[in-house]
């Protein structure tokens, strides 16, 4: 086990230092970020000159990019176009953006692992269907939309909630976001859930937990739900990088200046160190939740062992 | 070496059989119409007794089987008639809760296949202590010393250090132990053992067989051995009853069915089997294939397969008769389903 993550850690060096290239070419590629601070006029030669001494922006990409490497490595993640440090904006923006991605799992996780299992063992049923159904929808039905109606219809008609959520983003205000960020996600969680609940129900080991005299009860959560929960354990540890980066559209309709509203603004302002900064740290957070969740795949099923 | 059968009646009901069947019926609902799977089935079982139930796969013997432990899929499983009494009482009568209480507790079964029927994610001392938790209200701690206790007594070797690992870690003859531990945990006083020997390694069947038969006896159990395996039933059972498309063709104790079977379908079985002083010769084979239970063929099921059918066996259907000798003196604990039962068993 303890050779397995340390292995699995090493791993991560080649994806790392693969993605942060990828990232820095493609920002790289995006054009003049000088040129795109002064907007339409024309920028002052001498200023220009200045900035990009002061960024390395005049030197070639390769080495650009070592020396933003060299830096990351000290803790220092360089300093946005305005001046602020990128750490700064980080740990504005993570914070918030992390609140909102938990609001989001724990609405997925308990409200999609409840239905896909009143779901699949109700199949056929009126239940079974309308959950379905609702399922569809939300799937076909674009955030954005979602989002804006929700917004419009409780923060403004109803007044329930404050339809811009403040800068310190409590874990309350991030509640409808949440659960709007959440569910897509929600939607697929409950269709695993309900075809996993739905193949294990037939399963022989489940006719032996009921010849035994269980109750109804100890089946379901005993035997059932711990062999159906597998695929949806592989399914979460994707999601959670999604969730963290994916945000952009839900943060943009509650104006969430979370990670990634600071994405956003760095692309459009091709502000490459924030861009690159923000994406290597969802790198980080990425395969470090996939790791989490393939130990905790080993938990849940003992048939896999690593080594 | 078979054993005579031992009539013994339970101490609360003078009379009353442990177990019985009478007359049942189940259907399966399928796209190609009703299929009858069990067609007025009736047996019984006492306590110390050894039934084989004995049949080709789509006989009925499992669903049987499966009726009595109340874990038939419903739907598309329906049970349309009889009766299952245990100690006189009416299973189907019984509450889901009543039910609850007698299976695994009084009625215990041991599937086919241990390693799809034991729970891949749960420890087998996890499974076993279950049991006493549930049924018995045992703790965590006592259950576990249950466990062990149970693993010794299927001579699972190193119980103790074996109570924590998972079914996959263990052999082929180690899990049906455990199933059989499982079965036996609370001393029932009938376990249905379904195929338990099918899927292990032939040096590894008669192991197996030969543990269930010893703690039978221990327990004084009742056994409903459900099989397709004559050569297993052989050696165990009391008497047989032969199952062919839902229903009951042959009861015999099981020295007198090997002797002179009364019915063309078990004589065919018996003579299917491979004999080393008839070795070289051309193995018997029934001939055809077992009709589909949603167009069982009308009179006799057996009549297309069957080498003596008549014109009667197609249109009548012959139903379960008291065996005589010659005489006319009836042999106890034998029927047949047969029109020409006396050809078959004197003939």
């Amino acid at each position: 086990m303890g050779r397995y993550v340390v292995r699995r850690l090493l791993q991560m060096i080649p994806v790392f230092i693969g993605a942060t290239f990828l990232i820095f070419v493609m920002v790289y590629a995006l054009g003049d970020p000088v040129a795109a601070l002064f907007g339409d006029r024309a920028p002052d030669p001498a200023t220009a000159r200045q900035l990009r001494a002061e960024f390395n922006l005049d030197k070639p990409v390769w080495q650009q990019y070592l020396l933003y490497m060299g830096n990351i490595f000290t803790g220092d993640f360089g300093t946005a176009f305005n001046g602020e440090p990128v750490t700064d904006l980080m740990g504005r923006a993570f914070p918030i953006s992390f609140r909102l991605m938990l609001t989001a799992l724990v609405i997925e996780l308990v409200l999609g692992i409840l239905l896909g299992v009143i779901t699949g063992l109700r199949r056929g049923r009126a239940f079974d269907t309308s959950i379905l159904m609702a399922t569809l929808v939300v799937i076909a039905i674009p955030t954005f939309v979602l989002g804006t109606t929700a917004q419009f219809l409780f923060g403004v008609q109803l007044g329930w909630i404050n339809p811009a959520v403040s800068p310190e983003g409590r874990f309350s205000e991030l509640l409808l976001p949440g659960i709007i960020l959440a569910l897509v996600s929600l939607a697929y969680v409950t269709r695993l859930t309900r075809t996993s609940v739905a193949e294990n129900t037939r399963a022989d080991y489940i006719r032996t937990a009921v010849a035994k005299g269980l109750p109804r009860r100890r089946v379901t959560v005993r035997h059932l739900l711990r062999n159906s929960l597998i695929p949806v354990v592989t399914y979460l540890g994707a999601d959670i990088g999604t969730l963290m980066a994916g945000a952009i559209v839900t943060e943009r309709i509650f104006n969430i200046q979370g990670v990634g509203f600071q994405l956003y603004q760095g692309i459009l302002r091709q502000n490459s160190p924030t861009v690159v900064g923000f994406v290597v740290v969802l790198v980080l957070i990425f395969l470090l939740a996939n790791l989490l969740v393939d130990l905790l795949y080993a938990v849940l099923d003992p048939r896999i062992r690593y080594v | 070496m078979s054993i005579e059968p031992v009539e013994i009646t339970p101490a609360d009901a003078p009379g009353v059989p442990l177990l019985e069947v009478r007359d049942l019926h189940v259907e399966f609902h399928t796209r190609e119409g009703a299929a009858h799977a069990v067609n007025g089935v009736s047996y019984t079982v006492d306590a110390g007794e050894t039934l084989a139930v004995l049949g080709e796969s789509g006989s009925g013997k499992s669903v049987t089987a499966q009726t009595i432990m109340g874990i038939l899929d419903m739907p598309p499983g329906r049970i349309t008639g009889g009766e299952i009494l245990f100690r006189g009482q009416d299973m189907l009568k019984m509450s889901e809760a009543q039910r609850r209480k007698i299976r695994g507790n009084q009625i215990a079964m041991i599937f086919q296949d241990a390693l799809s029927s034991l729970n891949p994610v749960l420890s087998v001392g996890f499974q076993l202590g279950e049991m006493f938790r549930v049924h018995r209200g045992a703790s965590r701690k006592e259950a576990k010393a249950k466990a062990i206790e149970l693993m010794d007594r299927v001579r699972i070797p190193a119980a103790k250090e074996r109570v924590n690992d998972y079914p996959h870690q263990f052999s082929g003859g180690m899990r049906q132990r455990i199933m059989i531990a499982m079965a036996l945990a609370l001393e029932p006083d009938v376990i249905i053992a379904d195929e338990p020997t099918t899927a292990l390694d032939v040096t590894v069947q008669a192991q197996v067989m030969d543990l269930l038969a010893e703690l039978q006896r221990e327990h004084n159990m009742g056994l409903i051995l459900i099989t397709h395996d004559l050569g297993v039933v052989a050696d165990v059972a009391d008497k047989i009853a032969v199952m062919y498309a839902g229903r009951i063709v042959e009861n015999a104790p099981v020295h007198e069915l090997y002797k002179r079977p009364a019915h063309p379908y078990a004589k065919g079985l018996l003579e299917s089997i491979p004999r080393l002083d008839l070795k070289g010769q051309e193995l018997y084979a029934i001939s055809g294939l077992p009709p589909s239970l949603t167009a069982v063929p009308s009179g006799c099921a057996f009549n297309p397969r069957c080498p003596l059918a008549t014109d009667q066996c197609r249109t009548e259907v012959p139903p379960l008769v008291q065996v005589t000798e010659q005489d006319g003196t009836p042999i106890t604990g034998r029927s047949s389903a047969c029109h020409l039962w006396k050809e078959t068993i004197h003939g």
